[in-house]
Order: structure tokens, then sequence, then C-alpha cells
């Protein structure tokens, strides 16, 4: 089941619009069941959409529509303020007890990723300099003490456990004095997963809260979560009071709704998100950038924000003339690589260029290390083979394999990518030739 | 005796499933309150319900309609006849030929598949649990050789309910681990190998790609047994679990689902949608901690659960 984009649908929506000036109550009502189904299909709570889409069609009727931007766009450029506005906008760290150690603990339902969490964080804070300590305080499930023990063992951060017959609030009391007559500035306590609505083990939780004052109460909440999202973060939050959310296994291709309900109904902020299976995959999150992928529209925003701005219109006009003339070279391209490599994954840097849909990217498989392949070939190559691929022969690509470490396979592999790529960039450069042509193009069609 | 289990069963599932029929029967019913009639408002209203339910908005639109055309058909005006109805169009829905598990062919096979925390490792307990008191001679393969300590777990487990486990080292091959245990199965006489797999997202290929591995040596060795392949699908999560289903339907041919978590508030809605759209049958659902936890999905138990007063 692809979705298509709320881009495109908007687009379609507003067809007939061309050339207002304004929005009316009956443009934005029919726009706003398309966000409104963009929210719910990317598990937004019913309710956090219900109110959400109230304060935005209020802001929607009767706003000027930018001279730039098409009915549709303007449409997303509001809804994209407010969700970022409700999100809010700066990116919320750590606090750091003024008087060491600083004691977290990860608390959440069955399965969310406690236990990895615990050495992801304990591994992205000792980095700021923390000296830290994981608390194996899940005494319930089955080999929970082992696998923290096997992460901290994985990372070099020492585990304190007292085994599965102690009671949670001795274990994390006896932690903490551990750690401060070991010189631990932070502990980390795991605690065992539970359903919100069990209430005996909600009480060992605060029991713990209570023996050990912990300076940030952090809920890890699985990013697949539907609609329960609220349920489960209003019940933690009511009965433990929480400070900040830890938002897991976001590396998928879930649009993760539930960051949007955990913070509307919580009003406290995403701190971390799990990226991936390495334990150093834990990145802080940035509130600004969820909205794109929630309304899954790649990175429609910042083009619409370009379109406000602008922006360095030499430098854009360069780059359109030369992808028209086919000018595009290897320089550029990799100069463009180099950017890249620091946005992110690739695939997930793809996702953004709007256009590369997931259908478009399903049947392509994107690996990190071929980028390094990839500048390695292009970096054996001339100056002059760069400028005008064609003149690369046989022996030139033997010694381009030979210069990258590659084989003539590979040379040949990326000659016939770039020229694909150019190809494909002409064809989006020109769009009249796209609406006949297989691409599919929000906004520019 | 049989019939004091029977009703604990359906106590039991009951219990499980309480939070969920409450929240969703609640709504209908305030729904059908403050609606007498039967219009366009009260469908929207009971569109809501659903998609509250993670039905999803697709499939609920589509639920709406099947009952906006059989009101019309059976001229249908109070609104109170109209959760019969609904109640009939979710069972229709989820109406499915053979729920049970099979297990044919010396050793059957039986994989348990899933993205990362949904239950995969509890809920082999618990399969083999049941298959054991059903007198049937279950191994274990430790074929999570990913993540931490997942091989204790199972061992853990399997020392609980008297199952040997097959078992390498952390990092080993799991399509080694999987042949062993095999091996192991046909010189004991066993009838069923459950395999754990490493938890992983469906859009990661390189492990989907270690998945159909694991697959060819099966095809290889036992050609001739039944195979289940079960997804293991948390009730919590949200739209997801149809990609999920997809994906790993495409890697991996799945027989079956394994809804977990069903005692939480989560309602699990998201089962109708993969069914609608995927056609793969839930087998079995987890309504709670406790080994006899694991019950055969029945759809009409189900929405009846799911509705009653």
């Amino acid at each position: 089941m692809a979705f298509e984009s709320l881009a495109s649908k908007l687009q379609e929506t507003f067809k007939k619009l061309k050339g207002k000036g304004k929005l009316t109550e009956k443009d934005v009502k029919a726009a706003m069941r398309e966000v409104k189904l963009a929210l719910l299909e990317a598990d937004v709570n019913f309710k956090v959409v219900k109110d959400f889409i109230n304060t935005i069609s209020e802001k929607a009727v009767g706003s000027e529509v930018l001279e730039s931007l098409t009915p549709g766009q303007h449409v997303i450029k509001i809804v994209n303020e407010e969700l970022t506005q409700l999100m809010g906008s700066a990116q919320s760290k750590i606090v750091f007890a003024s008087k060491p150690p600083t004691v977290l603990m990860l608390v959440g339902l069955q399965g969310a990723g406690k236990t990895t969490t615990c050495g992801k964080l304990g591994s992205a804070l000792r980095k700021t300099g923390k000296k830290p300590l994981l608390v194996a305080g899940d005494i319930y499930r089955a080999a929970a003490i082992k696998q923290l023990q096997v992460v901290g063992n994985q990372l070099d951060i020492p585990v304190f456990t007292m085994g599965d017959k102690k009671n949670p609030v001795d274990i994390a009391k006896a932690g903490i004095q551990y750690a401060e007559s070991n010189g631990h500035d932070l502990v980390i306590i795991d605690t065992a997963g539970r359903l919100h609505v069990n209430e005996e083990l909600m009480q060992e939780l605060k029991d713990i809260k209570q023996a050990v004052k912990p300076t940030e109460i952090l809920l890890v909440v699985d990013a697949m979560t539907g609609q329960d999202a609220v349920n489960v973060a209003e019940n933690f939050n009511e009965k433990l009071g929480i400070d900040g959310v830890i938002l897991t296994k976001f590396d998928g291709d879930t649009r993760g709704g539930a960051a949007l309900s955990v913070r509307a109904v919580t009003g406290k902020p995403i701190k971390f998100v799990g990226m991936g299976e390495k334990l150093s995959d834990l990145e802080p999150f940035y509130p600004d950038r969820i909205a794109s992928r929630i309304l899954g529209m790649g990175d429609v925003l910042s083009l619409i924000d370009k379109a406000q701005q602008a922006f360095d219109q030499k430098k854009s006009l360069e780059l359109e003339k030369k992808i028209r003339s086919q000018q595009f070279t290897f320089d550029d391209f990799l100069d463009q690589l180099e950017q890249m490599k620091n946005m992110g994954p690739l695939n997930q840097v793809l996702e953004m260029i709007p256009g590369m849909n997931q259908k478009m990217l399903k049947d392509v498989d994107i690996d990190d290390k071929q980028l390094a392949h990839v500048e390695a070939i292009i970096k054996s190559m001339t100056k002059k083979e760069r400028e005008n691929p064609s003149v690369i022969n046989s022996s030139r690509k033997r010694r381009i394999a030979k210069g990258s470490g590659t084989s003539v396979q590979d040379v040949n592999n990326l000659l016939k990518q770039f020229e694909q790529m150019r190809k494909m960039m002409k064809q989006l450069s020109n769009p009249k030739k796209l609406k006949k042509g297989k691409m599919k193009f929000p906004f520019f069609g | 005796m049989s019939q004091e289990k029977k009703k604990g069963f359906f106590a039991r599932l009951k219990e499980g499933l309480s939070k969920t029929r409450n929240s969703i029967t609640e709504k209908v019913d305030e729904v059908l309150k403050t609606f007498k009639k039967v219009d366009e408002e009260l469908f929207e209203e009971l569109e809501e319900v659903l998609i509250t339910a993670d039905v999803g908005v697709q499939t609920s639109m589509e639920i709406i309609e099947r009952l906006r055309k059989a009101t019309k058909e059976q001229k249908i005006s109070d609104s109170s006849d109209v959760k019969e109805l609904l109640k009939q169009i979710i069972r229709d829905m989820l109406e499915l030929e053979d729920n049970t598990l099979k297990i044919e062919g010396h050793p059957a096979v039986i994989m348990v598949i899933g993205v990362n925390g949904v239950g995969k490792t509890t809920s082999i307990a618990k399969i083999a649990y049941k298959l054991k008191n059903e007198g049937k001679k279950v191994l274990l393969a430790a074929a999570d050789t990913f993540r931490a300590a997942a091989i204790d777990q199972l061992e853990i487990w399997g020392d609980r309910i008297g199952v040997d486990v097959i078992k390498h080292q952390e990092g080993a091959d799991p399509a080694a681990v999987v042949y062993d245990a095999i091996q192991a199965a046909k010189s004991r006489r066993m009838d069923v190998v459950i395999c754990d797999t490493a938890g992983r997202l469906h859009t990661k290929k390189n492990l989907m790609e270690e998945l159909r591995k694991v697959f060819k040596v099966i095809d290889r060795e036992l050609p001739d047994s039944s195979r289940e392949v079960l997804l293991v699908l948390d009730a919590t999560t949200g739209q997801n679990a149809v990609n999920q289903a997809k994906l790993f339907n495409e890697a991996a041919e799945v027989t079956g689902i394994v809804l977990t978590k069903l005692d939480g508030t989560a309602k699990g809605g998201i089962i109708i949608a993969i069914k609608s759209e995927q056609n793969i049958p839930v087998k079995l659902i987890g309504v709670g901690e406790k080994m006899d936890d694991l019950q055969e999905f029945d759809s009409k138990e189900f929405v009846d659960a799911l509705f009653a007063e």
C-alpha cells in the first residue's frame, strides 16, 4: 500500500484553484480532509489530529496565498509551521544534575527497546565526557540482565547488577551508591517493560522514583506505535511524571505519527531517536525535521522555503543551466556527494529529494559503502575525464579501476549510472516532458 | 475439568480484551445514542471509532462503505441495528478457512519472524508450551544470534518448559543453527522445530536476505515437511504493521500472524487491515503474560469480545 504523498493529493484538490489569491473556507475544508487523512495514516492519534486541524483551519481561511506558492503549497506551509510549533522548535537535551551523579531512568512498554537504548544512551553521553554506569533493574524478563551486561561489555561501560532475586528499588538505590563511590557521574537505570495499565508494576516504578529521585525519567516509545501511543504516554506521564521521550526503531519506514501524539498529550520533548541496530545508532531528535516525515512528503517543505526566499539565485541558476544543457560533470557530482555525506545515510537523503518517493526508491538498493567506491572512482579520474566522461575509453577505464582499487565493471557501472542520472536530471528540469513521462513529480505538474 | 478450562479460556480472552472491548463498545454505543437516525454524520462518527482502533483510514472507509450499502439494502433506519451489522461486516472480513498450526512431516518447522521487540521469543515459548501439552516433541532453534543475550533468553524459556534448545555462539550464522537443529530433530525424532530469529526491520534488505538463506536450508533439508512462517505483530503497532506484513510476506511467504500484547489498551484493529489487504490470517493472539495466554484466534470470538455488552 503505497501512500500518495500529501503534496500530490493537495495538488489534486487545488487543481481548480489556480490563480486564486485567497483561500476560502471551502478550499480549506477540502484541503483539511487531505491533511487529516495524511496525519491519520501516519498514526497520529485521532484526537490530536482533530485539535490540530481546527487550529490550522482557523489560520488558513482567508490567508493570502504567497505569490510564489500554489494554494497546495501554501496549505502545506501552514501545516508545517503549526506542526513544527507543536513539536517545539529547539532540540532538547538531557539536563544533568548540578550535584552528580545524574540519574536517568528508562521506562516503557515491553519491547520498546529500553535495554538497547540504555547502552546507546550511555555511549552517546560518554562522548560528552560523562562516566556512565548502567543499572540492571529488569528482574522479570528472561535474560534481560544478561542482555544489559553484554551491551555494557560491547561498549566497555560497567553494569551494576544484583541478580534477579532482589527488589528493583533496592537495586536502583545500591546502583547509585556504587556509582557515587566509584566515580560515575551518570547512572542509567534499565527497568522492566510493563503495561501502563498494570497498577502493580506502575507502583514499582513510582517506588523507584521515590527512592532514587532520578534527574530525568525518559519514556522509551516504539516509533511504530499506533493510536494507543496517546494512552501509553498519558498514563506514564500521569503516574510517573516523565521528563522526555526517546523514540526507537525510527530507521524503518514508519511515518512516526506517534511522535506527534506523544508530544501533544504530554508536552514533553523527544530527546533522542534510535536509528539502527548498532549501539552507536542513537541520534538527537530535531523536532523541525519530523513534519515532512509525518506528512510523507520528502523535503518539499524546504523547497517551499526556497520558493519564499529565492535563495542564492545565482548558484541555483548555474546548476539548473548545467542540468539543462547536460553539462553536469563528475566534479559537480563529487561536490554533491561531499554535501550528501554530511547529511546522513544516503537512502534517507535520497528520500528528501522531491519526486523521489518510496515507490521509486523501492528498487534502488543503496549502501553507504558504495558511496566510498564511487568517490574513489571519480577521484581516480583526470580533470578532463571528470568534465567530459565520453573520453573515457577502455584503457582509461583500466587505469581508473586500478587507481581506485575497483574493477572495470565498477567503473562501467558508474559511468552508466551517471549517464542515467544526467538524463533523469534533464527530465526533471523539463516539467512539460515530465507530465507525459513515467515519473510523477508533485508540485511541478 | 475440561469445561472449567474452556471457561477459563473464554474468561481470559474476554479479560484480555476487556480494555479493547470497553473502549470500542463504549464509543460505538455513545455514537449510536447520540445519533438516533442513520445518516452521514453517524457513518462519519463510526469511521472515527474504527480509525481510533488502528483499523486504518483506508480499511475503515471500506468497512463504512459496506455498512452504508448494507443499511440501504436492508432499509435500516434505526441506529441500534447498525451495530449488529457493523459486527457482521468485520466478522466477514476476518473470516478465514483454517487457522490451526500445520504440523506435518518429521520434523515440521515453525519459523517465527518479526521486527524488534514484538515478542518473538516469548511467543515461541508459549507455542512450544502449547504443542508440548498437546503431546508433541518440540525442539527450539536459537537462530537469533544477533541480539545480546537472545540465546540465553530462549534457553531460560526452554528450561522452564522442559524443551531442548539448539544453539551456537552469538554472532553465528543463523542458517547454520537452523541446519543443526533440523539434524538434531531428525535424529531425536522430534515432531516440530521452532526457530527463533533476530528481530529485523522489514526495510533492511540484507537482513531480509538472511531470512531467505535460512529458508533455503529448510527447503533443502526438509522438502516434505510442513512449514509455518509466523509473523509476530505487536498489537500496539499502527499502520506500519501493514508494511511489515507486506514486506515480510514478500521475503518469507508468511502463513499466519501472531498478534501479541493484546492485554493492554491497544485495540489491534490493524489485523483487519492486514487481512483485507494482504490476506494473511491471524492464527494466534497473546492476551497476557502467563504461559497459556497464547490463544488460537477465532474471528467470531474476537469480534464478539470486541463488541460485547
